[in-house]
């Protein structure tokens, strides 16, 4: 099986380990993973005023960029992503006067596009393509009942019809977290936001919401946090380091990519995990647990 | 804080505005306060979202427009997923940020930010701040 992959810009630097152990751990499953040849950054949010259309050009650049590429569907990894493509592409699929002027802003694409490129995110695939009952099967490194608090922000279930699981209790991550072989930990503040964009004037919001979201997961007994979203994993991970400054009793946990804890139980090589470019490093809990 | 209330207030253009930029019908709101309830950032909030949605409703658009509490919105989107009467809240602070963007009122002063600040902060995070900060 060979999907159409869409990476986004911080996939290619900081969020690299999110990058480098996706594609090893679907190529393990035999999926091969073919990226785009040419793709532009989605934009990152998805403008919310109803007469906004120039920020929908950039997202639905990229599905044109798909079709020309002979795929009907997209794969994204990243949250934020998944929701502004998905969420533009719907936009102008139910208000055929915005697609037409969209399209004819973008009267130098040779594709018009018409809304039918499907985006789909690295989980679904998982569960729905591959079925977390045959990933199970290819599981060579357990686990071992790693207990893992699973982070799903906003933008992986919110709005509802974008999401990819129920709104208020979503369950996918836990589901997959279990089916490699971990503890799944469950906590209040799974879906609350990390203050996303606010971490480039005001970190010390995201101190406030790192604390409280990554206290109440190791209360809870939490030995790491599993994350889809690049912002989430750097408010979460790397402003661990303001957090401790602002709050001295704040206790330090590791927080990874769902697709390094995936790559890590299907047996892919430690240097495709890139855990160098986590700021907590989880290498001492992995180590304990003989997992690498 | 007070509050001065007028029919032409009411009546203003501004309410118009918000509506149509958001698309939402402010009058449906009923007050019940579940998107204050749910927000996780009404602690650094001098306006609570249900407060602005009653604050649009009367055409208050000096207080609105000198809010922090606009700035302090992430755009979550729990207050729109919680929303008994389905108004989406998120969409009507946007509005409030996008007339003050329109006309040039910068939140987020991209030079300020040292070298430091730019290479250590991942693209996904400042690229996110310009758009909802920035004209």
């Amino acid at each position: 099986m060979k999907i159409c992959y869409y990476p986004g810009c911080t996939l290619k630097n900081h969020a690299k380990n999110f990058e480098d152990s996706t594609i090893c751990a679907l190529n393990t499953i035999g999926v091969e993973v073919e990226e785009l040849s040419r793709w532009n950054c989605c934009g990152t949010v998805f403008s919310l005023t109803t007469d906004d259309l120039i920020h929908h050009i950039a997202p639905i650049r990229n599905l044109i960029r798909v079709k020309e590429a002979n795929y009907d569907k997209v794969m994204t990894v990243c949250a934020m992503c998944y929701n502004t493509l998905k969420r533009a592409n719907e936009r102008i699929k139910s208000d055929p006067e915005s697609m037409d002027i969209l399209n004819n802003f973008m009267d130098r694409e040779e594709v018009q596009y018409d809304g039918d490129v499907q985006v789909f995110h690295l989980l679904e695939f998982l569960k729905d393509e591959i079925g977390f009952e045959n990933l199970a099967k290819k599981v060579v490194k357990p686990l071992k009942k790693l207990k893992i608090a699973s982070y799903y922000g906003c933008l992986l279930v919110r709005p509802k019809e974008i999401g990819l699981d129920d709104m208020e209790n979503p369950t996918i991550l836990e589901d997959l977290m279990e089916t490699l072989g971990g503890k799944p930990v469950d906590f209040p503040y799974k879906t609350e936001c990390c203050g996303a964009y606010q971490t480039v004037d005001r970190p010390d919001i995201i101190a406030d919401r790192t604390n409280r979201i990554l206290t109440s997961a190791k209360d809870r007994g939490a030995e790491m946090v599993v994350v889809s979203c690049p912002l989430c994993a750097f408010n979460l991970d790397q402003r661990q380091k303001h957090t401790v400054e602002k709050y001295p009793e704040f206790k330090h946990i590791p927080v990874l990519y769902f697709t390094q804890a995936l790559a890590m139980a299907l047996g892919c090589p430690e240097e495709t995990l890139r855990f160098d470019l986590n700021f907590i490093d989880p290498k001492p809990i992995l180590k304990e647990r003989g997992l690498i | 804080m007070r509050i001065n209330l007028s029919r032409k207030k009411i009546r203003n253009s501004f309410v118009d505005k918000v509506q149509e930029l958001s698309g939402q019908n402010l009058l449906a709101c009923y007050q019940c306060g579940k998107c204050s309830a749910g927000c996780p950032a009404v602690d650094e909030m001098d306006i609570l979202p249900n407060q602005i949605i009653r604050f649009a409703q009367l055409g208050l658009k000096e207080e609105l427009l000198a809010s922090k509490a606009i700035w302090i919105c992430a755009s979550c989107l729990t207050c729109n997923a919680r929303c008994p009467k389905g108004i989406n809240i998120a969409e009507v602070i946007e509005a409030l940020r996008q007339i003050l963007l329109r006309n040039r009122k910068d939140h987020l002063k991209v030079e300020k930010l040292s070298d430091k600040e730019k290479e250590d902060i991942p693209p996904i995070a400042l690229i996110c701040s310009m758009r909802k900060f920035t004209s």
